[in-house]
């Protein structure tokens, strides 16, 4: 069973028309704060910081789905198990943004590791299941931890610092670490994706049997992916912490999980720029369309139908489809 | 009364109309999406026919209002909380539904230079030590209501109550309000899965140790089931007596299984106050249905809010606060007034369901419990 | 308390047969097609609304669990031609996408048809009673029909896939859809009629319990989750592994939710053994999950062939 829609190795002519698009996105999305601030609309840097820590959590998901066929159904943990990293952390009095990340990073590889090797155990539709199953437990671990809130989630006193600095205390400030972030997670996924243990990996998705016929064993580039793709999301975690101030068992429901996967989707599976591109529609999408109308999730459900029914690949599919993503010679 | 003083401050407008222009904006921000909307919209519903009652104005100055949907999802509510103080320069925020999200837009909406007005949710923290000047809870604080049914169970003698309630930490705040005051044993204590849906297994444990009362707080449509589960098992003699499980939300789909159960609130449909009767009919004249407390709640807020407005405006914020602080305005619940953490004082009642003769289904109030009280946590809040 | 215990098996196998009646049309759709059908639980939900719509109707509740069956059929139709037909082919994921934007369509529709407040439908009378058991304990008779029917939904699927020359296109189909169309057999309205029945199943189960769950809009969110978790544990295309993972699954969540904090006790203070009792609650079913896909990794009674 093939998780895949498009085809097995994308023409190179098409990922360079790709990597163009990702870095006028980036460029574009530089321009947003003096933007939005001469628009006189400053809040548009707030739902722009959203749309980019999801950016964040497509990418890494998109390593281990995308280029791995490995559906996870409980990745929403790892946002979560970053929250939670800048929550206990500054109760403690441990406000430094790096400090938390390092925390963030170690815990969601951590729990990738041992979850993950059970999981790998398992294929297809019981792989989905079983992420979905860790997803759960960590999420009803959350909500019974009396200590911080349960349920109830915790207000962070304030947002991390960065070396000391108040960096992020400005909306403009979070909105370029964010930034920063998701070119540097960007550019690390893009250069992975193409070494050794990318085209490994990638592999694996075709075809396990023949990757071991060439004398691979499948299990530790699939299991190094996806506790890599575990950390990044935790990354975005300790930004969504930061972004809404609060942390909350809510981040890890399997609702989210879902929507990650959505969005990815969306975007078009295997193709960082399309996860990245997907994020960014979807938030944006969900924004616009709630200023509408109450009933926007008609609209929104309508728009996901009409990708998926006629654009197979997602937005990416739908571009190429109408020669905007042709082959530069 | 209401419209001498609109008299007056149309007379006082000829005379500033050059400042009247500027409308007040009111945020309001509640669960509007998934399985607990109807909470919202009945509290949505209470702040419009405010703004109906006051023909959409304070003073002089017209009444803007816009609603916009947390979607239950706390950094949602925190993002859209942002949008109305910072992008959309609301002065107030009327909101939320559920103590979670209260959690998550308290700083947004406080730093970002509003008031928060709360027309139902009232957790401990913002009682206590979490106390803020801009922050007034117009309802109640969460353990009052679990405190009415302990009350009453203290005055019935009942010996052995069981008490029942979803695994989260509204539930658990919810228990432990009624443990703090009630005096006997407790025979059995059930915590529940969030969301489950069956309650077999917990209905036969009941049965089994056949307590005399169960105390039960199960919210939404784990109530209903509940509800309708409880004399189907067979347990119709023990009396189940519960907070937020059986209210006019709930009710309609409840129907006969919920009738003559008792329940705490601090208002009901029938309480016999000047103008409660006026707002019922109103409300079901405009939305076809019977209102809660959480319509009550949404209404009263917005009349606190006229009261303070009215006074003192919005630019200067000591006045602002203070002219809320006085809550001089006549709340549907009658005698009102806020203690020093910006929580309310005001009387609780038992209440039953009933069924009235239009086929409607609403609670009464059966008898006053508590009178002027306040919440456990005064002493915890800093503020003076 | 033995026979306490007795009593929470019999609520155990009770909740299992309800989420089977449930997981069943999914099943189909899942198991045979090979479809993920996120829309499964908002099915559900509809025929709960058309039930507690035709109940305030026609006031009858034998005429309105009737009717429910061509209205769901028509549904199930009409989205298979809009939208599932045009889907078979195509990855996992553009089914999820698919399915998970008309999570989203049905329950707006749905809202704005019916409002969001919990709707009622009320008991039949000839069901409404109690019978006694042990003691003060006493057991509804409705719950005791709902146990019937669903043996003999579980009954009757078993029977037409295992005996019956359209359930062995089914099969073959599932294997083979080229194979099947080349037969002479005409595969797409085949899968046409078993996504019809699958919708039809999915809201027949959410009729059936409506006079004892509440109808609102929330009801096919928190079933859809424990469904797929049934279907996985049973092995995915194996009728016979959902009924008996629904069984397990509602056994263990039941006798762990009661019993469980009873044992910890024995291992740790009162205190502590109800803290940890309270948290492992909710985690009971996606424990056995996981553990029963850590020693079986395609399910009870799945293919063992990875797929």
């Amino acid at each position: 069973m093939t998780y895949m829609t498009q085809t097995l190795t994308e023409p190179r002519a098409g990922l360079a028309a790709r990597l163009k698009l990702a870095l006028a996105i980036f460029a574009l999305l530089a321009v947003v704060p003096p933007l939005a601030h001469a628009m006189g609309e400053p809040f548009m840097i707030i739902i722009a910081t959203r749309m980019m820590v999801f950016a964040i959590a497509a990418l890494s998901l998109d390593l281990i789905l995308g280029h791995g066929a490995m559906v996870s159904f409980g990745h929403a943990a790892y946002l979560g198990f970053g929250s939670y990293a800048v929550a206990i952390l500054s109760r403690a009095g441990i406000s430094d943004l790096v400090l938390q990340m390092v925390a963030a990073v170690l815990a969601s590889a951590l729990f990738a590791l041992v979850t993950g090797a059970i999981s790998l155990r398992t294929r297809g539709v019981y792989f989905i299941m079983i992420t979905l199953a860790f997803g759960q437990m960590a999420y009803f671990f959350f909500v019974s931890f009396s200590a911080l809130g349960g349920d109830d989630g915790v207000a962070l006193a304030a947002r991390s610092t960065v070396l000391g600095l108040p960096l992020l205390q400005g909306e403009t400030g979070l909105f370029y670490v964010t930034l920063g972030l998701l070119i540097a997670a960007f550019a690390g996924l893009y250069l992975l994706t193409r070494s050794r243990f990318g085209r490994v990996l990638t592999g694996t998705r075709e075809s396990a049997l023949r990757m071991q016929a060439i004398g691979f064993r499948p299990l530790p580039y699939q299991l190094t992916a996806y506790v890599i793709s575990a950390a990044i999301c935790g990354v975005a975690g300790v930004l969504l912490a930061n972004q809404a101030v609060y942390v909350s068992p809510a981040y890890m429901s399997w609702h989210r999980s879902g929507e990650m996967i959505v969005m990815l989707v969306l975007g078009g599976v295997g193709s960082l720029t399309g996860a990245m591109t997907g994020a960014l529609v979807t938030v944006a999408l969900e924004e616009g369309l709630a200023r509408f109308s109450e009933h926007w999730r008609l609209g929104f459900g309508l728009i996901l139908v009409l990708v998926a029914l006629l654009s197979p690949g997602g937005l990416s599919g739908l571009l190429r489809k109408f020669n905007l993503l042709r082959d530069d010679k | 009364m209401r419209h001498m003083a609109v008299a007056a401050a149309l007379m006082l407008s000829t005379a500033t109309s050059a400042l009247a222009a500027e409308p007040v904006k009111i945020g309001v921000l509640l669960t509007l999406s998934g399985p607990p909307a109807v909470l919202g919209e009945h509290a949505r519903d209470g702040v419009l026919l405010a703004q109906k009652a006051l023909a959409g104005k304070m003073g002089d100055r017209d009444i803007e209002v816009v609603v916009v949907d947390d979607e239950g999802k706390p950094d949602i509510a925190a993002q859209k909380a942002r949008d109305l103080v910072e992008a959309q320069g609301a002065d107030f925020v009327i909101g939320p539904i559920f103590s979670n999200i209260m959690n998550a837009i308290a700083a947004p909406v406080t730093s970002g230079g509003a008031i928060l007005v709360s027309p139902n949710a009232g957790p401990s923290n913002f009682a206590g030590k979490d106390c803020n000047p801009d922050i007034f809870v117009a309802s109640y604080q969460n353990d009052q209501m679990p405190r009415v049914l302990a009350q009453h169970m203290n005055d019935q003698g009942i010996k052995t109550a069981y008490v029942l309630a979803p695994n989260y930490q509204a539930g658990k705040d919810s228990l432990n309000g009624f443990k703090s005051l009630y005096k006997s044993e407790v025979a059995g204590e059930l915590y529940v899965p969030l969301g489950q849906l069956d309650f077999s297994a917990e209905l036969a444990q009941i049965a089994a140790a056949q307590p005399e009362a169960v105390y039960a707080f199960m919210p939404g449509g784990m109530g209903v089931n509940l509800v309708k589960q409880w004399d189907q098992a067979g347990l119709s003699s023990i009396p189940l007596m519960s907070a937020f499980t059986v209210d006019e939300t709930t009710l309609p789909a409840e129907q006969d299984a919920a009738l003559g159960k008792l329940t705490g609130s601090n208002w009901a449909p029938d309480l016999d106050v000047p103008g409660n009767a006026e707002f019922v009919a109103a409300y079901k004249e405009a939305y076809s249905r019977v209102p809660s407390l959480y319509a009550m709640g949404g209404y009263d807020a917005v009349m606190l809010i006229e009261s303070a407005v009215k006074k003192a405006g919005t630019e200067d914020r000591e006045a602002l606060r203070a002219a809320l602080k006085a809550a001089d305005f006549s709340s549907l619940r009658g005698e009102f007034s806020f203690s020093s953490n910006n929580f309310p004082v005001q009387d609780f009642y038992l209440t039953k369901a009933v069924k009235d003769a239009d086929g409607s289904y609403r609670t009464s109030v059966v008898e006053k419990v508590f009178t002027a009280a306040a919440d456990g946590y005064v002493a915890e809040c800093p503020m003076k | 308390m033995f026979n306490l215990f007795l009593l929470q098996l019999l609520n155990g196998a009770q909740f299992g047969i309800l989420l089977f009646l449930v997981a069943a049309g999914l099943t189909l759709v899942f198991g045979i097609m090979d479809f993920i059908n996120l829309a499964h639980g908002v099915l559900y939900m509809v025929g709960g609304y058309v039930m507690a719509m035709m109940m305030g109707t026609t006031g009858n509740f034998w005429l309105s669990l009737t009717l429910v069956l061509p209205v769901m059929l028509v549904l199930g139709l009409a989205l298979e031609v809009l939208v599932f037909r045009r889907l078979y082919d195509r990855s996992h994921l553009d089914q999820v996408l698919a399915t998970f934007g008309l999570i989203l369509v049905l329950s707006e529709l749905v809202k704005i048809l019916w409002g969001s407040a919990p709707l009622s439908v009320p008991m039949p009378e000839a069901l409404s009673g109690s019978i006694a058991l042990a003691g003060p304990m006493r057991y509804p008779v409705y719950r005791i029909a709902v146990i019937g029917v669903g043996l003999a939904v579980a009954l009757a699927l078993w029977f037409v896939i295992a005996r019956t020359r359209v359930g062995m296109l089914l099969r073959a189909g599932a294997a083979n859809r080229a194979m099947v169309s080349a037969l002479g057999t005409d595969i797409n309205r085949l899968f046409m009629l078993v996504f019809a029945a699958g919708a039809m199943l999915a809201g027949f189960a959410g009729a059936i319990v409506s006079p004892i769950l509440s109808v609102d809009p929330g009801m096919g969110d928190s079933i859809l989750i424990l469904t797929f978790v049934v279907i996985v544990i049973g092995g995915v295309g194996s009728v016979k592994g959902a009924f008996f993972a629904a069984l397990l699954v509602g056994i263990v969540d039941t006798l762990g939710r009661m019993f469980g904090p009873i044992l910890l006790k024995a291992l740790m203070d009162p205190a502590a053994a109800a803290q940890a009792g309270r948290t492992i609650a909710p985690m009971l079913v996606y424990i056995l999950m996981a553990a029963v896909l850590f020693w079986r990794p395609t399910g009870l009674f799945g293919r063992s062939v990875a797929r």
